[in-house]
């Protein structure tokens, strides 16, 4: 690209053509046609999401309704059966975020603030591509490996912490329980977290940080004071990301514990309390078509609890920024 | 900051520089001794050394140092370890895959489907292979278009508008639809027109390019904003119309990055399983045909190597069952298929990092 543009003019567009010689024209139906195909796709965009939730409520809504046994034993309608496990996809995700928050913020801030620069670049790297791990893959590695290793350790916290509810127990003897799937969650979201994290932890002002380095703070100081307030809007972001990705997960879910709808709060026991996600990936192959409908249902109540979630994510950051720049 | 002035001297006395030295073969020591007594494990020893050591050094600073040394010698021992610790899971999974998956892959596992295939009878991976491709293609075929003509109209005319910013909002709606609600949409989909039964690669292309839309719009979108208004509008001044302007010089200053992101949006939906669980089904043989019939996936055949494994052969006592086996090396051909797309993205992302 030779060309060069006097800095003076700032058009709009092209100069719009008054007469009709044939090259003019072409180019303005050339415009007219592109210009339509690009609004076409972002309408289509509107389209297929209003579709998605059409669809779902076309096919949801019947399942609002079906017969009673459809549910299976000890639910009498739609709303017994899906709250305990909105409950238990809310629970196990919370459960994974506890797990993933601090360590992932220690490893961006290590990223960021901490590595020598040579291991930074490196580890960024890494953490990067183990965001782009299949859930498949981690799911297959919780329940074979992490199920494995983590045996003497539920065994453990039933026999000597069984006071606390999350470890009422009896501990289940092959080790794949909803605290390892937690656990699995935790590692997934990780990557997620650290990575948005870092980079708005990288985006503090040089000067804040040099200013609290001159007043003699320490490096914990540094961080503090000028790093920590200056990203919180952009943490909470990357946590709820996590958030979102750790609600609507099913593969890491499903593969390392089978559970069915329940409200309880133990984690180490045969019966868990079971998500929406892995629900409906437990059930769908066996489905009848009434159950189908039960099962779509649940997963529009679970896309509209990720959209809540997202919604509010959205809100907090937006009330940063103008905090920020107040 | 009273701190710094307590003491009679200007500096306070400092840990010697052997002290990290000293406390960490102490907490080497004194762990020992405990798991020695206890009859621990080695890792149980390491854990303990290593919270012996994270707290003491501190502890002996905050004596020496002062409380404002301490905390800040406790939090980069956190850091540090919080990093050591993660390093551990990561490690764990990617050391595990390529162990337990590279002896399974052979020329045979790759050349074969599971047609056929009985128990430990050595099965593949083909149609699998075949069916992550085809659905993989069809839902960029369907994906990029849209996504890629969305960032044109939100960046070239869209700008600020209304309608601008209410097509940004469902785009972020659409990055937060969980898989496995774009897997139920598809299926609701083609339920509606072909019966409760139809099961077919179709509807796992449908719910991937559904993934996929929002990953490329926001990359698209973001590499479309760095074209300098510079080049527009010298085009402009020669009198280019606006739609071979966006063609002809728009898009090739900005198809690096726009590349990139789309190979990124594959190298994501590559590897989704729940939607195409419930759309696409599985199936033990080749199908190639888009529009009938079930068709596996490489994740889905993994899912179902997993919860199916078989029996473990006779004779081989405390082997795997071969359903496991397969499944790691499923997963390993899975992981390397990822990161390759990873880096043909970032090579791309160099080659034509845009030069003005």
């Amino acid at each position: 690209m030779s060309l060069t543009a006097s800095p003076e003019q700032t058009p709009t567009g092209p100069p719009e053509s008054d007469s009709g010689s044939p090259a003019r024209r072409s180019a303005r139906l050339g415009d007219r046609i592109f210009a339509g195909a690009a609004l076409g796709a972002g309408l289509l965009i509107m389209v297929v999401l209003a579709g998605v939730f059409i669809f779902l409520l076309i096919q949801g809504v019947p399942g609002l309704s079906v017969d009673p046994s459809t549910y299976g034993q000890g639910f009498d309608n739609f709303w017994s059966y899906v709250a305990p496990l909105l409950f238990g996809t809310i629970f196990i995700s919370i459960l994974a975020l506890i797990v993933a928050v601090p360590f992932a913020l220690a490893v961006a801030l290590f990223i960021s603030h901490y590595a020598p620069r040579r291991l930074a670049t490196p580890v960024a790297y890494v953490i990067d591509l183990l965001a782009a791990v299949p859930s498949v893959v981690y799911g297959l590695w919780g329940g074979r490996a992490l199920a494995q290793a983590l045996k003497p350790v539920i065994n453990w916290l039933g026999d000597y912490l069984n006071w606390i509810p999350l470890f009422k127990g009896p501990a289940s003897p092959n080790g794949q329980t909803a605290l390892t799937a937690a656990l699995v969650l935790g590692v997934m979201i990780l990557p997620i977290i650290t990575a948005i994290s870092r980079e708005v932890f990288a985006q503090t002002p040089r000067l804040n940080e040099e200013a609290a380095i001159g007043l003699g703070a320490t490096r914990w100081e540094v961080i503090r004071l000028a790093v920590l307030p200056y990203a919180k809007s952009g943490v909470i972001a990357g946590i709820m990301l996590g958030l979102g990705r750790a609600l609507g997960e099913t593969m890491a879910v499903t593969m390392v514990y089978s559970s069915s709808p329940k409200f309880t709060l133990n984690i180490i026991g045969d019966t868990s309390p079971q998500t929406i996600a892995a629900n409906i990936a437990n059930n769908y192959s066996e489905a009848t078509p009434d159950k189908q409908h039960v099962l779509i249902a649940a997963g529009l109540v679970l896309f509209a609890f990720t959209f809540a979630v997202n919604f509010i994510a959205r809100w907090a950051i937006g009330r940063g920024e103008r905090n920020l720049a107040r | 900051m009273t701190a710094l002035l307590a003491p009679s001297t200007l500096a306070r006395p400092r840990l010697p520089r052997w002290a990290p030295v000293v406390v960490a073969v102490a907490a080497l020591a004194v762990a020992g001794l405990i798991s020695l007594l206890f009859g621990w494990s080695w890792i149980a020893l390491l854990v303990v050394a290593g919270l012996l050591y994270v707290f003491a050094l501190p502890l002996w600073s905050r004596v020496l140092e002062g409380p404002r040394a301490a905390t800040d010698r406790l939090m980069t021992h956190l850091v540090w370890g919080s990093f050591v610790v993660v390093c551990v899971p990561l490690l764990w999974l990617l050391i595990l895959v390529v162990q337990k998956g590279a002896p399974v892959i052979n020329g045979h596992f790759l050349t074969t489907s599971m047609r056929g295939v009985i128990g430990s009878m050595p099965g593949g991976i083909l149609h699998a292979l075949q069916g992550t491709i085809v659905v993989t293609l069809a839902a960029s075929i369907i994906a990029v278009p849209i996504g890629l003509m969305t960032a044109i109209y939100l960046i070239e005319y869209g700008r600020g508008g209304r309608l601008a910013r209410v097509i940004t909002f469902l785009v972020d709606v659409m990055t937060g639809i969980p898989s496995i609600v774009a897997g139920l949409f598809a299926l609701a989909l083609l339920v509606m027109f072909f019966g409760p039964a139809f099961r077919a690669g179709i509807g796992g292309a449908i719910a991937l390019a559904l993934l996929m839309i929002p990953t490329v719009v926001r990359s698209a979108e973001e590499m479309l904003r760095l074209v300098p208004s510079d080049l527009r509008e010298a085009s402009y001044a020669l009198g280019v119309p606006k739609w071979r302007t966006i063609v002809k010089v728009v898009l090739p200053t900005a198809i690096g990055g726009i590349v990139t992101g789309i190979v990124l949006a594959i190298s994501r939906v590559i590897g989704e399983t729940a939607p195409l669980l419930v759309t696409a089904g599985y199936n033990d043989s080749m199908n190639g045909n888009l529009f009938s019939g079930r068709m596996t996936t490489l994740p889905v055949y993994i899912f179902n190597q997993y919860k199916t494994p078989g029996a473990t052969p006779l004779g081989a006592h405390a082997a795997d069952p071969p359903g496991y086996a397969r499944a790691w090396g499923a997963a390993l051909v899975l992981i390397v298929i990822v990161m390759i797309l990873n880096i043909i993205a970032r090579i791309i992302g160099k080659i034509f990092a845009p030069r003005y």
